[in-house]
């Protein structure tokens, strides 16, 4: 029994990490069609600008929670830029080329971060810019606590992520149904030529989308690199990828889907890794993928769309 | 006698091939050009690539991100056969004679292989819609990496190591012919045209009378058996077969390629293969930079000439003599 | 290039339904063409004339109801086998094969009915060599019948409007179909070209033998070239006849320009009260 809920809590852990991504994903194929291929490693660079920004605010000396939400708040929005700078010059002067012209730059993004970042240092530090290839150690913004309630294990670092992701994704929420911004970018993923005409601001509503998705990606990264010992460039390839799953299983451009579908990825890794496979962990989410677009493709919550003949 | 002709004239290429590539092995081993030699083989392997995959991309209009998966089948079906048959002599032949043997069986097997997995990721897959489909290669591609690094028999992640250096300069020269010569006839014919048809418009195909499903299929094993060819050489020329050489962005390199050069043109494949190759070669000096440079040339390509180098166009098309003889379906 | 005549009807639709969710785009459609007739459909936007070819062509399986080709149900099979069977269309909104050139275009046509398999193709078998020169030889021939055989060449998408609409019309005939089933051919022509177009089709329909079913707007011509009309309105329809007999219709009318106009000019639509 014991064994079910540490499952279950791991689960839920890394869920909500996928999800915290696949919003992003999900976000951005619904107002562009497109498949960010970049967003992984939007969040890489989350982790990254906490390590600069806490490090440049002395967090590993004197840590404190003012700090610690600094760094969480400014890697953010140092991410969120980051998105709408993406969106701007590589995305859309594109918008009316096919999607393949779109999709194999996001693939070239998604390299230059990549190896970007494992470049040899061009400015020097503590922790030089770009950082290399080499794994680099993440401050702990709060010392961290055991408990082990009926028998499983949890730390607070663990309650803390869990309580911060569910806040997010409820915020979100609102935003996207209960604002003015939300209806315009459902608008804008419904037909963006026909929101165009009804007034709104589809490159705004488009550059807030990667702006929204993008700080969320930072705030998974944060979470997780404060609990996790190290952060190197290639961090984003493999969360990146199980997100996507996650957003397709949910329903790619479906937000609620693509928090369901992190969740359910979270739960399902854990679970037959920890019952079954363990080598086979990673290849879960593959195996997910295949067949959510073999036996339906829209995913849990998707629209199919018909093409009219 | 007109049958005899027939298959002369179908022969011709490899005819013509052989020789010249004889001769040029020859001519760089006497100058003892042995790093030029392997880029040079690389980079034929490379057009193998990159010709096949066009015809899923290209010629096809399907989006294929999980070529290297297919490659991967290849190469370790024929790995695991001449690592097998390594100091047989097969039906008694002396030792030159029985490796070249083994080593086109199992070339041959490897091809067999790897059109079996084009087939089996195809037929499901095709249904799907352009970005889906790139994401279902993909995941195949992931999936039978996965699969083989944790297959001992298949030496997991660490791979088979020791097999003979059977790859030489003739080998993957013909090779490419062979890609080149399939890619040019497969495009001149009806069945060629019926693939042009469902890029251009599959509805409209379909309604034509072109079964869009089974010939999606087709083109997608085709391709993968060529690229098992290209894996079974790459593993014969390197001596080692391991799932590094065969992830998603080995994928994405070749498709890099194929839109470098254009997506339908078998001309701008086979030049940019050439050009990558040694490009890359020219850079050995910036190697950290090479990737960062890659990625840089990928989103100025897609933004400035996403249709590539040459978009659909070939150097047969530039000599009016050749097209008009296209045009009458190649006979007299 | 003519096809046997018989008198077995090419096509016959029975109780033809399409339903999308909520939507009933067509309600127990009834069709049955014989051959070497011509017949048009007509109905207001939205009627549910598209939706009728695309459940006849197999682009839409019917959700009841039967479709018979020569005697055959087809029901739920594919697109291509049906073009194989005889039935043959061109699209509403243009659907060339545009980066083609219009040979080739026609050619893609030709390809169902090639002697050669896949992998003959690689070895340049000799049957394969004779489809090429069969196919070419084929779509030269009806590049010729719709006047397009000095466009040869040309790319789809380089040629004028109504040569495309030619070439789609050529394409589809290529495929050597019982039934030709055109949507909207006329769309986008001047009034010059609509009558050259009318001739057109006669001309078809006389020297190839096959039937026509013809989706026009344009009341002069459909009322022009048709032996007699099917009317749709809100997928269902709601007269047939000929064109005398359905111009007068009350029904058909009131669908076109509403009851308002019926109660204007004091037309009463039978069967319903005044």
């Amino acid at each position: 029994m014991t064994e079910f809920l540490q499952h279950l809590v791991n689960g839920l852990s890394v869920g909500t990490i996928y999800a915290l991504i696949a919003l992003g994903y999900t976000m951005v194929y619904g107002v562009l069609k497109l498949i960010n291929f970049a967003h992984g490693d939007v969040y890489m660079v989350g982790a990254f600008s906490g390590l600069y920004l806490a490090r440049g605010l002395g967090v590993d000396q004197s840590p404190s929670l003012f700090k610690a939400l600094l760094v969480f708040v400014g890697s953010m929005l140092i991410c969120a830029a980051l998105g709408v700078i993406i969106e701007r010059f590589a995305y859309r002067p594109l918008r009316h080329q096919p999607r393949l012209t779109a999709l194999i730059t996001a693939i070239g993004v998604s390299f230059l971060l990549e190896y970007g970042f494992q470049l040899p240092p061009m400015v020097q530090g503590g922790v030089p810019f770009p950082p290399g290839p080499t794994p680099r150690f993440f401050p702990e913004p709060f010392p961290r606590v055991d408990f082990e309630p009926f028998g499983v294990h949890v730390s607070n670092y663990d309650i803390v992520s869990l309580a911060v992701a569910i806040g997010l994704m409820f915020a979100l929420q609102f935003v996207v149904y209960r604002t003015k911004f939300g209806t315009a970018m459902r608008a804008v993923s419904f037909d963006s030529g026909v929101a165009g005409l009804m007034g709104i601001n589809v490159n705004r509503v488009i550059s807030w989308t990667f702006a929204l998705g993008s700080g969320l990606a930072a705030a998974a990264a944060l979470l997780v690199a404060g609990s996790r010992p190290t952060i190197n460039p290639l961090m984003g390839l493999l969360p990146g990828i199980k997100a996507f799953v996650a957003a397709v299983f949910g329903g790619i451009g479906n937000v609620p889907g693509a928090m369901v579908g992190g969740l359910v990825l979270g739960l399902a890794e854990e679970y037959v890794a920890g019952y079954a496979l363990s080598s086979y962990r990673d290849g879960i989410a593959f195996a997910m993928l295949i067949l959510v677009l073999l036996f339906r493709p829209a995913g849990l919550f998707g629209r199919v769309r018909a093409e009219k003949v | 006698m007109g049958h005899l002709k027939l298959v002369f004239r179908s022969l011709l290429p490899f005819l013509l091939a052989l020789p010249v590539l004889w001769a040029a092995t020859a001519v760089l081993a006497h100058f003892e050009m042995w790093s030029f030699q392997y880029i040079l083989m690389m980079a034929f392997i490379d057009v193998i690539l990159a010709v096949s995959l066009n015809v899923v991309n290209g010629f096809t209009g399907q989006f294929s991100l999980g070529h290297a998966g297919f490659m991967a089948v290849g190469a370790y079906t024929a790995a695991k056969i001449t690592v097998a048959m390594r100091g047989m002599d097969v039906l008694g032949l002396p030792p030159g004679v029985s490796d070249q043997v083994v080593f086109s069986a199992a070339l041959v097997a490897g091809m067999l292989t790897a059109a079996g997995a084009g087939f089996l990721v195809g037929m499901p897959s095709l249904r799907l819609r352009g970005d889906y489909l790139a994401i279902v290669t993909l995941g195949f591609n992931e999936i039978i990496r996965v699969v083989i690094e944790n297959t001992p028999f298949l030496g997991q992640a660490t791979g088979i190591s020791g097999l003979p250096r059977r790859t030489t300069l003739v080998w993957v020269g013909m090779g490419a012919v062979a890609t080149l010569v399939m890619a040019r006839r497969l495009v001149g014919s009806t069945h060629g045209r019926a693939l042009l048809a469902i890029r251009e418009d599959e509805v409209a195909a379909e309604a034509m009378g072109v079964d869009t499903t089974g010939y999606k299929v087709r083109a997608f094993v085709i391709s993968a058996a060529f690229a098992g060819l290209a894996g079974g050489l790459l593993v014969h020329l390197i001596q080692l077969c391991t799932p590094r050489s065969f992830t998603f962005v080995k994928s994405i390199e070749v498709v890099v390629m194929v839109v470098l050069g254009g997506l339908g043109s078998v001309t701008g494949s086979v030049i940019a293969a050439f050009v990558l190759r040694f490009g890359v070669e020219a850079l050995r000096e910036a190697q950290q930079y090479r990737m960062v440079l890659y990625s840089m040339l990928l989103i100025v390509l897609m933004l400035t000439r996403p249709t590539g180098l040459f978009g659909t166009r070939e150097i047969w098309d530039l000599l009016p003599r050749l097209r008009r003889r296209r045009a009458e379906g190649g006979a007299q | 290039m003519s096809a046997p005549v018989s008198e077995n009807p090419v096509l016959e639709a029975r109780k033809v339904t399409m339903q999308f969710g909520g939507l009933k785009a067509l309600s127990e459609f009834e069709l049955d063409l014989r051959p070497r007739e011509l017949v048009g459909m007509i109905g207001p936007n939205g009627a549910g004339k598209t939706t009728a070819f695309n459940a006849i062509t197999g682009v839409y399986a019917p959700t009841s109801g039967d479709v018979l080709v020569s005697g055959e149900r087809v029901n739920g099979q594919r697109p291509y086998a049906i073009c194989k069977k005889g039935i043959a269309r061109t699209f509403q909104n243009i659907r060339l094969f545009k980066d083609l050139t219009a040979i080739d275009n026609v050619r893609v046509a030709c390809h169902h009915r090639r002697q050669a398999g896949f992998t003959a193709a690689f070895i340049r078998s000799a049957a394969s060599l004779a489809d090429e020169r069969s196919i070419t030889r084929r779509a030269e021939e009806y590049l010729a019948v719709m006047g397009l055989a000095d466009r040869r060449d040309e790319l789809a998408r380089n040629l004028p409007y109504g040569e495309q609409r030619r070439l789609e019309i050529a394409r589809a005939l290529a495929t050597g179909p019982k039934l030709l089933c055109l949507d909207e051919p006329a769309a986008g022509m001047n009034a010059s070209e609509k009558v050259s177009l009318l001739e057109l089709i006669r001309k078809i329909r006389d020297d190839f033998g096959l039937a026509i079913l013809i989706i026009e707007h344009d009341m002069r011509v459909v009322m022009g070239v048709s032996e007699r009309l099917v009317v749709l309105d809100h997928g269902i329809i709601i007269s047939r006849g000929t064109p005398e007999k359905v111009r007068k219709d009350p029904k058909v009318i009131e669908a076109y320009l509403g009851d308002a106009y019926l109660a204007e000019k004091h037309i009463s639509v039978p069967g319903e009260g005044a």
